[in-house]
């Protein structure tokens, strides 16, 4: 029986990848750990091994291929015994192997989601925009900061000479050194307190958590020490610093990798907290996050690090914290959300403005402060709200925006307000659990309806 | 009263011991008014008496130099007056007043100073240490040769963060002296209750941080100690940690009762270790003062204490427009 090699999965939300070279021809013969060819994923360049000993028989997918899908044959191994012909039949057999190679990534990068029937806000007119993923335009935002001010530095756990534990700091230490782009031990009760410090003595550190779950660990540094200090010292002393990190749920990592925690740091006076979800936004909202004079909580996640968006090409584009953004116009109902939320929030849109329902999405980006006052007068306008996110239901940022609409717009409401959020359990690991643990476009499809009386 | 101690020889000039009999009586003073005070029910919530361990804080002032910082715990009115902070504003804040250096928004345990390099005033034990790293960080970054004095109790000598800290300032080589105010108890827990090893300076070896044990009652002692961990800092080898063995006195806070302990071993400690006794006897025995010179201070301190208590009295609250003042900048 001929082996077919598959294109492997390698890191938790890898779905497709580059074949960057091969080690091995046809004709050659492999043992079990035998280095057969380099596999480049959005974050690294890995090594992928032979399992079983035969011989290559066939290649079926050339060195340089981009966008091969997780699970496409990539090769066909001959055992003991069997000739190339073999190989020839095994791969044209495409049932171990549906997938293959991704169409779109092929030749040109996916195209960009941009707004639909809004303008980009203040951006002048003739700008040119050019397709960014959010981790390239994380990442180049703490690189013009750094550019500008001696005093921004960049501190974490494989923020250097890894280049980051998700690529986001890529090309930092080169272009900045060591001084500046610190690599710390596993210590992040005392690295944030370290970094706290720092800003009390006049730098302003960026502090990378490689998930904001580890931040837990070092929760009473952001709070007390951070998020306090300015108000305990009646105004003499500030924190200027930046927490950034990917937050939520990845992909099958289990209950302590996967929480939003928007929720909790939103309730705390003395931090800004924003989340984007766009390329320019996550640049933008870098940006104003290291000049802030105030300890910002900058929650990025890392379903989205890879997708790509228009970003302006301006020299100092920047997004203002606490300003929300009108992602799509409508009249039957207001759709709320941010970050990650707000794939599910959009995709609902363009499900729902096929039947006939016209959503308007806002997209919060900030969560302390929030732009009160875009999602109020586009609920007078519709009447109607439904919030999306990716956190626990208890205490969400959705109840707290249904409380002020309710105080705020009671008398504009024809249906109570609608949170779609994740469920009220900890991250199962199994597929199908995760996949029902989390928010849906079909959920949001669903509360609109009900909201709308259809 | 027991028979006291032979005053240690030093070389140190009777103009310097004045000057440390002058700021450790200076505490002492500060903190009994503000005991009162708070038997008054003028000071409420915690308060965290400094007496007994003045020595500490007043021999490293003495080892620092302008530009260096400072931090510490909850118990911090003595760093504050020992750094030049004035007695009128701690007290005021003490008494949540609007003339208080957090306009009576910190309370005892959160007041700060960046004229002074005082850098709080920590109500989470331990959170200060790392903190203190991040200040020698600072320093490193930009090149002073500054140091930053971190001081923490026995009881945070257990917090893990602590040995993050120690780990990271021992590996980037940051000009901070660790200093462990070892007064015995944490809280109610005495030293033995609660660390495996009571040598508490020793903590730091397994970071390659050098160190040493500190008798914290002589103020020439530590003033000594603080001189050789300055000039290591400053010669850019690291880190340092000093151990230093106090006494408080008085409980925990104003509402402790300390029954952990007896009156015997308090009264013991007062009668032969009280550290501001020992260096009033060494001005005694080398000529330096006369007892009318020490009585002129005296009268001067309790003046200077009594202005500082009325001013935190007279003082207004804050107006209610500074409940939402300071949240951000």
């Amino acid at each position: 029986m001929t082996i077919q090699i598959l294109m492997p999965a390698l890191s938790p939300t890898m779905e497709e990848g580059t074949l960057a070279k091969w080690l091995v021809k046809e004709g050659d013969t492999v043992e079990s750990g035998d280095i057969m060819c380099e596999i480049e994923t959005d974050k690294a360049t890995m090594e992928f091994e032979a399992v079983d000993e035969g011989v290559i028989g066939k290649i079926l997918i050339a060195e340089g291929t981009e966008g091969v899908l997780v699970n496409t044959a990539i090769a066909v191994l001959l055992e003991d015994g069997e000739d190339a012909s073999a190989a020839d039949t095994a791969s044209a057999d495409p049932a171990p192997a549906a997938a293959s190679v991704k169409e779109t990534a092929t030749t040109t990068p996916a195209k960009a989601i941009t707004p639909v029937g809004v303008p980009m806000e203040d951006i002048p007119e003739g700008t040119t925009f050019t397709s960014t993923t959010v981790r390239e335009a994380l990442r180049d935002a703490m690189a013009e900061e750094m550019r500008a001010n001696e005093k921004v530095f960049l501190m974490g756990e494989e923020v250097g000479q890894y280049q980051g534990a998700y690529k986001v700091s890529q090309g930092l230490l080169d272009e900045f050194g060591e001084k500046r782009v610190i690599d710390t031990p596993i210590t992040e009760h005392g690295f944030t307190g370290l970094a706290v410090g720092a800003a009390f003595g006049g730098l302003n550190p960026i502090v990378e958590f490689m998930t904001f779950n580890f931040a837990m660990q070092a929760m009473d540094h952001i709070i007390n020490s951070a998020a306090k200090t300015l108000y305990m010292s009646g105004g003499q002393m500030g924190c200027p610093i930046v927490f950034r990190g990917t937050n939520g749920a990845a992909s099958r990592v289990g209950a302590q990798h996967s929480q939003c925690y928007a929720a909790w740091y939103a309730q705390i006076p003395g931090l800004k907290v924003v989340m984007p979800y766009s390329a320019a936004d996550a640049k933008g909202l870098l940006k104003s996050a290291i000049r802030d004079p105030n300890p910002v909580i900058f929650l990025e996640n890392e379903m989205i690090y890879g997708t790509s968006f228009d970003v302006p090409d301006l020299e100092d584009f920047t997004v203002p914290i606490g300003k929300a953004k009108i992602w799509r116009q409508g009249d039957d109902v207001t759709l709320v959300s941010f970050g990650i939320g707000m794939k599910y929030a959009l995709e609902a849109a363009d499900k729902l403005a096929e039947e006939g329902i016209s959503a308007e999405v806002i997209d919060l980006r900030s969560l302390r402060p929030i732009d009160y006052d875009t999602l109020i007068n586009s609920v007078k306008k519709t009447n109607r709200c439904v919030t999306i996110e990716e956190g626990f239901p208890v205490a969400s940022i959705g109840n707290h925006l249904s409380a002020t609409i309710m105080e705020r717009a009671f008398d504009y409401l024809d249906a109570p307000v609608i949170n779609c959020t994740g469920k009220d359990v900890p991250m199962p690991y199994a597929a199908n659990l995760e996949k029902l643990a989390l928010v849906t476009t079909a959920e949001v499809i669903a509360a609109v309806k009900q909201v709308t009386y259809r | 009263m027991a028979a006291k101690k032979q005053a240690r020889r030093t070389n140190t000039s009777g103009e310097e011991l004045l000057e440390h009999y002058k700021n450790m009586l200076m505490i002492r003073r500060f903190e009994e008014k503000a005991g009162q005070l708070y038997g008054m029910g003028v000071i409420g919530g915690f308060c965290h008496l400094y007496i007994g361990q003045e020595a500490v804080v007043v021999g490293l002032e003495a080892a620092a130099k302008e530009g260096d910082s400072r931090l510490t715990s909850y118990r911090d009115h003595a760093h504050m007056l020992a750094c030049g902070m004035d007695p009128k504003g701690v007290m005021a804040e003490l008494t949540g007043r609007e003339g208080g250096y957090s306009r009576g928004k910190g309370g005892s345990m959160h007041m700060f100073s960046t004229e002074k390099r005082f850098y709080g005033g920590h109500g989470i034990v331990a959170a200060q240490v790392p903190i203190g790293a991040g200040l020698a960080f600072a320093e490193k970054y930009n090149g002073t040769d500054n140091v930053s004095f971190t001081y923490f109790g026995d009881g945070a000598a257990n917090q893990g963060q602590v040995y993050e800290a120690f780990n990271m300032a021992s590996l980037w080589n940051l000009p901070v002296i660790f200093v462990i105010e070892n007064n015995q108890y944490a809280m109610g827990t005495s030293l033995q209750r609660a660390s495996s090893s009571p040598e508490l300076h020793t903590r730091g070896g397994a970071f390659m941080i050098e160190s040493e044990a500190v008798d914290g009652m002589d103020v020439v002692a530590v003033k000594e100690a603080g001189m050789r961990a300055v000039a290591h800092c400053r010669a850019g080898k690291g880190p340092y940690i000093l151990g230093v063995k106090t006494y408080r006195y008085r409980g925990h806070s104003m509402s402790d009762p300390a029954k952990y302990r007896t009156r015997e071993e308090v009264q013991k400690m007062k009668d032969e270790r009280d550290p501001i006794d020992h260096v009033r006897d060494m001005l005694e025995q080398g000529k330096h003062a006369t007892t009318e010179q020490l009585k002129a201070i005296d009268k001067e301190i309790k003046k200077v204490v009594s202005e500082a208590a009325d001013f935190a009295q007279t003082s207004p609250e804050p107006s209610i427009d500074e409940l939402y003042t300071d949240i951000l900048r």
